[in-house]
């Protein structure tokens, strides 16, 4: 129970072990800077040179979980598998009920428990649940949606719950700002939109492949394939790593941390 | 419906291509030509702006500077930019950054995680850190969290941090506040001008005083606190003039579900939107903290209010830090522009699920409801307890329902127990609440707004039908998946108090 570690060791919050009893360990520098994000250039999954704990095992997870192909370059980046299908307006309090929100995403343990969460605020209209009853992970790894998905808060518990189940991509007809932004920000999910309505073309459990480079979503089930739109001015920052390499980058920030 | 509305009507604009003033030598800047504002702007941006290679002086390089909006100037000031252009992607100081327990940790765990353990906060007195959400409850992680925010305040010694150890009693925390956005006017962190970020969806509450306010996620807000920047896309402006008299049934809660039922809950995504006219000037502080507030709700980056001798009298006694107010140029170029004649407008709720779900609340007379819930930064503040107040004072009658009353601040919940009401023969509000058999006021902070951990007071845990002054009522949002909420303003909540059903409070004040 977190609350066992609170006094002498609150900083396990956010610290690098997996372990829920770990001690912080002080002065781990991150050996390359590098904030998740499905960076075109970013390294093959099994890699443990990830500054963020979170995303390593965010990583890892999604190498056990789905045999998609590694991303090594942006022309050849696909995301492979069930897809999970929502309608409009699929606001934060659905992805991720508010009463979970005392879960710290950075910190490991808690990154899990809030995975094992997500969408469980979808009404019971959802006859298939996006994780199983007795499942912390789910066996979707793209979600398809339709109108300004992720409305509601800021919460960034938001895009990092799916990423944590084990999604890997949304594709959505629209999205809500604050979430589209968290997820360029996180990594956690690659926010793609769509040129149709997917919600109608697609049906919970359809498999599908995703091709970035050619932007473009393969229905297998249906054999249909649809255009998605190119990622605009979110790419720039996702192509450099997410914002914090994209500021070391461009200069804004040093490119070591102190 | 009987508002006189007229639907979009576009702004005509000005110069167009940038390129026609021979700017092409000018660091790749956003292409987007201006007339592209008649439309619908399209989100994908042309180009992303680089770091400046050098310091062009406007002079220099003969431009002719286009009107900007407020929102625009605000951000070409913080970007230190002459000139911006919605689209265009910018690094903006920060003059105020606020998180809470629910993202603070988050935030802070970044923040530590991409700056070193040792790293310090780029300001200490320009972070404001204000636990608010989940405060008075027996949860471990809860509790905890807010200790994450005292360990980190104290090593960083931020300057403002408002505390709270003793959940038992909240009045024995001096330091304590209670709702972050409330909180942050009240304290005087809101300037005409400036930049102020949260990691919540309602910081655009904040834009109530003529500043650019906007939520983020715990990453930016990690970025944040180490830099004091944030990579910004300009939104472009929708603007809204509310002209006439402020009818005596209305409130900002019901201009403002008027205007979300209009756009849509998407209707301002990734754009500003700007309330001018007659009755936003005559509307006081927490009644335009109200409207900007639900800008989120139509999908809105921020909304703004221009500040004027209201906003400066607000703010005389609570900051002394120098601001300077920004205004919209008249030559400023708006994506579209809605008029509404406010004389016309009535009583309005937010029906289950969709803060755009609009209808008049006379039509709504038939729903029985089991509950009403007043609080939260939308509809808990001093202003929105005097209207219930009001209104039940008109009626003098007692709730048909169970009333829970929930201050957004330690000073809301003073000001209940201390300011008399204004026709009441000398009563203070919470004794006009008790009269009329409302539920005692309950400990400041954001409580079942969100629904929160279960032994949230008044969380909604059985299915119920609510009708509450808060600002979002998708499926869950309270507690119970299927409990259905009607939004509404103060007076329509305490209407519907006194009869058990959803009730235009013209059937108590007139």
């Amino acid at each position: 129970m977190a609350a066992s570690l609170i006094r002498t060791s609150y900083s396990s919050a956010f610290a690098f072990s997996t372990s829920k009893a770990s001690v912080f360990s002080p002065s781990v520098s991150p050996p390359s800077i590098k904030v998740p994000t499905f960076s075109p250039t970013v390294k093959p999954l099994s890699s443990t040179v990830a500054p963020h704990a979170a995303c390593a095992i965010s990583l890892t997870t999604r190498a056990t979980l789905t045999p998609s192909s590694v991303p090594s370059d942006t022309l050849t980046t696909t995301f492979h598998g069930l897809c999970y299908v929502v309608g409009d307006n699929i606001d934060t309090d659905q992805i991720i009920p508010a009463e979970y929100l005392t879960l710290v995403p950075s910190n490991p343990a808690e990154y899990e428990k809030l995975g094992s969460y997500a969408l469980i605020g979808l009404p019971s209209s959802y006859d298939t649940r996006f994780i199983e009853p007795n499942e912390t992970k789910t066996k979707y790894s793209i979600v398809i949606g339709g109108a300004n998905f992720g409305c509601g808060s800021s919460r960034e518990h938001a895009p990092v719950a799916l990423g944590a189940a084990g999604a890997k991509a949304v594709v959505a007809e629209s999205y809500a700002r604050i979430f589209f932004r968290n997820s360029v920000a996180t990594g956690e999910v690659y926010p793609l939109e769509s040129e149709v309505r997917l919600c109608e073309e697609c049906k919970t459990g359809d498999v599908v492949t995703i091709e970035l480079g050619e932007s473009r979503l393969i229905n297998h089930s249906t054999g249909k394939e649809y255009k998605l739109k190119p990622i605009g001015d979110a790419g720039p920052v996702i192509d450099a790593g997410g914002i914090f390499a994209y500021a070391r980058k461009t200069g804004m920030i040093p490119s070591e941390s102190n | 419906m009987a508002s006189s509305l007229v639907s979009p009507s576009p702004i005509s604009s000005f110069i167009t291509n940038k390129k026609d003033l021979g700017f092409s030598a000018f660091p790749s800047t956003s292409q987007i030509a201006i007339q592209k504002c008649k439309k619908q702007v399209s989100k994908k941006i042309v180009s992303v702006m680089a770091p400046q290679q050098s310091e062009r002086k406007p002079a220099t390089t003969g431009s002719v500077k286009t009107g900007m909006t407020m929102t625009e100037k605000i951000l070409a000031r913080a970007s230190e930019k002459p000139q911006l252009t919605p689209g265009d992607n910018v690094w903006v100081n920060v003059d105020i950054l606020m998180t809470h327990d629910v993202c603070g940790p988050g935030s802070i765990g970044i923040f530590k995680k991409e700056f070193g353990e040792n790293a310090k906060v780029w300001d200490r007195e320009k972070v404001v850190i204000i636990p608010d959400h989940y405060i008075f409850t027996s949860d471990e992680r809860a509790n905890r969290n807010v200790d994450i925010l005292r360990d980190f305040c104290t090593e960083q010694n931020i300057k403002y941090f408002y505390d709270i150890k003793d959940l038992g009693n909240f009045k024995a925390n001096p330091d304590y506040k209670g709702v972050c956005h409330v909180a942050l006017a009240q304290e005087g962190h809101c300037r005409p001008g400036e930049v102020l970020l949260g990691t919540d969806s309602h910081t655009c509450t904040a834009g109530a005083f003529g500043q650019f306010a906007t939520g983020i996620g715990n990453t930016d807000a990690g970025f944040v606190l180490g830099t004091g920047k944030l990579l910004l896309k300009v939104p472009p402006t929708l603007r809204f003039v509310m002209d006439g008299e402020m009818p005596p049934y209305l409130l900002a809660k019901d201009l403002i579900l008027q205007i979300i039922g209009e756009i849509s809950v998407a209707g301002a995504t990734y754009k500003s939107m700007e309330f001018v006219g007659t009755t936003v000037e005559s509307l006081n502080m927490e009644e335009r903290m109200t409207l900007c507030n639900m800008v989120v709700e139509a999908g809105g980056k921020n909304g703004v209010v221009p500040a004027d001798s209201t906003t400066f009298k607000y703010l005389e006694d609570k900051t002394s830090l120098p601001y300077e107010p920004v205004y919209s140029d008249a030559q400023a170029s708006f994506l579209s522009e809605y008029r509404f004649d406010v004389s016309k407008l009535e009583p309005l709720v937010a029906k289950p699920h969709s803060p755009d779900n609009r209808a008049l609340a006379r039509e709504c007379k038939d729903v029985k409801i089991d509950r009403v819930y007043i609080g939260s930064c939308t509809g808990g503040k001093t202003e929105d307890f005097l209207a219930a107040a009001k209104l039940f004072l008109a009626s003098g009658k007692k709730v048909k329902v169970p009333t829970f009353l929930v201050p957004a601040t330690q000073k809301v919940w003073l000001d209940l127990y201390t300011l008399p009401v204004p026709g009441s023969g000398g009563k203070t509000m919470s004794q006009i609440f008790e009269e009329a058999g409302c539920d005692t006021p309950a400990s400041p902070s954001c409580g079942a707004c969100l629904g929160g951990p279960k032994d949230t007071y008044a969380r909604m845990n059985e299915p119920k039908v609510c009708v509450s002054t808060t600002n979002r009522n998708f499926p869950g949002r309270m507690g119970h998946k299927e409990g259905e909420i009607y939004l509404a303003s103060p007076y329509t909540a305490a209407a519907s108090a006194l009869t058990g059903y959803v009730t235009d409070p013209r059937e108590f004040l007139q």
